[in-house]
């Protein structure tokens, strides 16, 4: 049935055609941000020591040539992290933000992420083009993850120095982060850590989810971490998916 | 004829947006605040629970008492759809009366958390009118017009719940400070029910007041340790924003 309906527009009252038919689809007046209108959120989480800060300061030389990011750090009590980063000099200070986290780095990451949204949204203020922002965790414990709201991908970084046994113990970020990173694998031999226990039981614990080992000693580029931060990128520019 | 036989038209506080608004849960960006006290705790000032009770009785009849008073303005201005004009008025009105920078940042910062979480769980025009004026209002602002936009709750829930949010803060960043004894911690906030309550219905009776006429109480101790905070950031690490 073809109707009318009336109403105002910053004052001035005009008419628009209403369709009654249910499976009529319009363009949606409450179209939700393009995912591509943000940057993606990236996190980095895992155990104290594990290495986050090093793949970190690794991403953002390899691919701060490549891509407009900045860094957000969230470190127990210090700004530790931030200062590393800025003093390795792998990003302009103003590219990084370091957040308080009120003694408690799993409630800023997953809790109430309102400090780092805060964090990355005073970034995109001053770079209006920033295509990636990695956050990097404070170092916590094997049930610390990132909300939804916060990382769109979220990698957990564990380390063969803190025992092979680690990916076996499971946790959320063992088990369901979108990458799971075995970092330091140039130690294994010395701390007589077995590598092939510590990737079978992380395949075993993660199914199909993927696991990268590295060593920053050997590659200072994190090269496979790098590529699969390029490819949730071009995913990223690709979808059209609305989000929050 | 007292208070109780009046019940206020909005009835008790009890819905769910002055719960959830005093809860520690709601995800405001308050847990990151302690408001005052790391700094207290660094200066030796407060090292347990009879410290903890008296910090607390002198944050909640000052920083809390000023807060309350603009929920509850806020609150009202809220029920009766107030123009921009007015909130910017309550904004600047609120600035003039907290005279430490590192306590009005505080306060916007934490005012922003919450009216992101209340963008997505109470949407309201007064909601979006503050905003209009500045994306990051103070936090009594915020909290009195998520109350005020509720039909169940009124200037007065908005001031009990910044009120005793002025106690909870410090009081739960002092069991993760001192690991102090949570039950204690809890029962020196529980002692300032009675003040709590006055508090808020004196701020309920000045709400309807034009901005520049609100109360001011000063809390100059408060505001020289948020100061002494911010320059201790610089120099060297604090676990708290405030």
């Amino acid at each position: 049935m073809p109707a009318e309906h009336a109403h105002e527009h910053a004052g001035a009252t005009h008419r628009h055609p209403v369709d009654f038919d249910p499976t009529a689809a319009g363009p949606d007046p409450f179209s939700a941000e393009r995912r591509a209108d943000r940057p993606l959120r990236i996190g980095i989480g895992g155990p104290v020591g594990s290495g986050k800060t090093a793949l970190t300061a690794a991403l953002c030389r390899t691919l701060g040539a490549e891509t407009e990011l900045a860094v957000v750090t969230n470190d127990i009590y210090t700004t530790e992290d931030a200062d590393f980063l800025r003093r390795a000099a792998v990003l302009d200070t103003s590219r990084i933000e370091a957040v308080q986290t009120g003694a408690c780095p799993h409630t800023a990451i997953r809790d109430d992420i309102t400090a780092n949204l805060d964090a990355v949204e005073r970034l995109q203020r001053v770079h209006p083009g920033l295509e990636l922002v990695l956050v990097e965790s404070g170092g916590d414990n094997l049930t610390a993850v990132f909300s939804r709201g916060l990382a769109d991908a979220q990698i957990f970084v564990v380390d063969v120095a803190g025992g092979d046994k680690v990916p076996r113990k499971g946790g959320p970020g063992v088990t369901t982060a979108d990458l799971l990173v075995i970092n330091k694998v140039d130690l294994a031999e010395r701390v007589g850590a077995d590598m092939s226990v510590m990737c079978a039981d992380a395949h075993r614990m993660r199914g199909d989810l993927p696991v990268i080992t590295q060593s920053l000693t050997d590659d200072p580029s994190a090269g496979d971490t790098a590529n699969w931060v390029r490819q949730r990128l071009a995913e990223w520019s690709r979808s059209t998916e609305p989000v929050v | 004829m007292t208070e109780r036989q009046q019940p206020p038209p909005s009835g008790p506080a009890s819905s769910l947006a002055v719960l959830a608004l005093a809860d520690a849960r709601l995800p405001g960006g308050g847990h990151a605040h302690s408001g005052g006290l790391e700094e207290a705790v660094h200066r030796g000032t407060v090292t347990g629970p009879h410290e903890l009770r008296e910090f607390l009785r002198g944050r909640l009849h000052g920083a809390g008492r000023q807060a309350a008073v603009f929920a509850a303005a806020a609150a009202h201005a809220a029920a009766r759809g107030a123009p921009r004009s007015h909130w910017s008025e309550l904004d600047t009105e609120y600035d003039a009366r907290v005279p430490s920078p590192a306590q009005r940042a505080a306060s916007r910062s934490q005012g922003r958390g919450t009216a992101r979480a209340g963008r997505t769980a109470w949407p309201s025009p007064a909601l979006r009118e503050l905003l209009s004026v500045t994306d990051s209002p103070h936090h009594p602002l915020v909290v009195g017009v998520l109350v005020g936009a509720s039909s169940l709750a009124g200037p007065k829930d908005a001031a009990a719940v910044v009120a005793y949010l002025a106690l909870s803060g410090p009081a739960s960043a002092a069991v993760r400070l001192l690991g102090l004894d949570p039950f204690a911690a809890n029962a020196a906030v529980a002692a300032f029910e009675t003040d709590t309550e006055r508090l808020a219905r004196a701020a309920a009776r000045t709400a309807a007041l034009p901005a520049a006429e609100l109360p001011s109480t000063g809390a100059p101790a408060l505001d020289l340790l948020a100061q002494a905070h911010r320059k201790h950031h610089e120099e060297e690490v604090r676990l708290f924003a405030s």
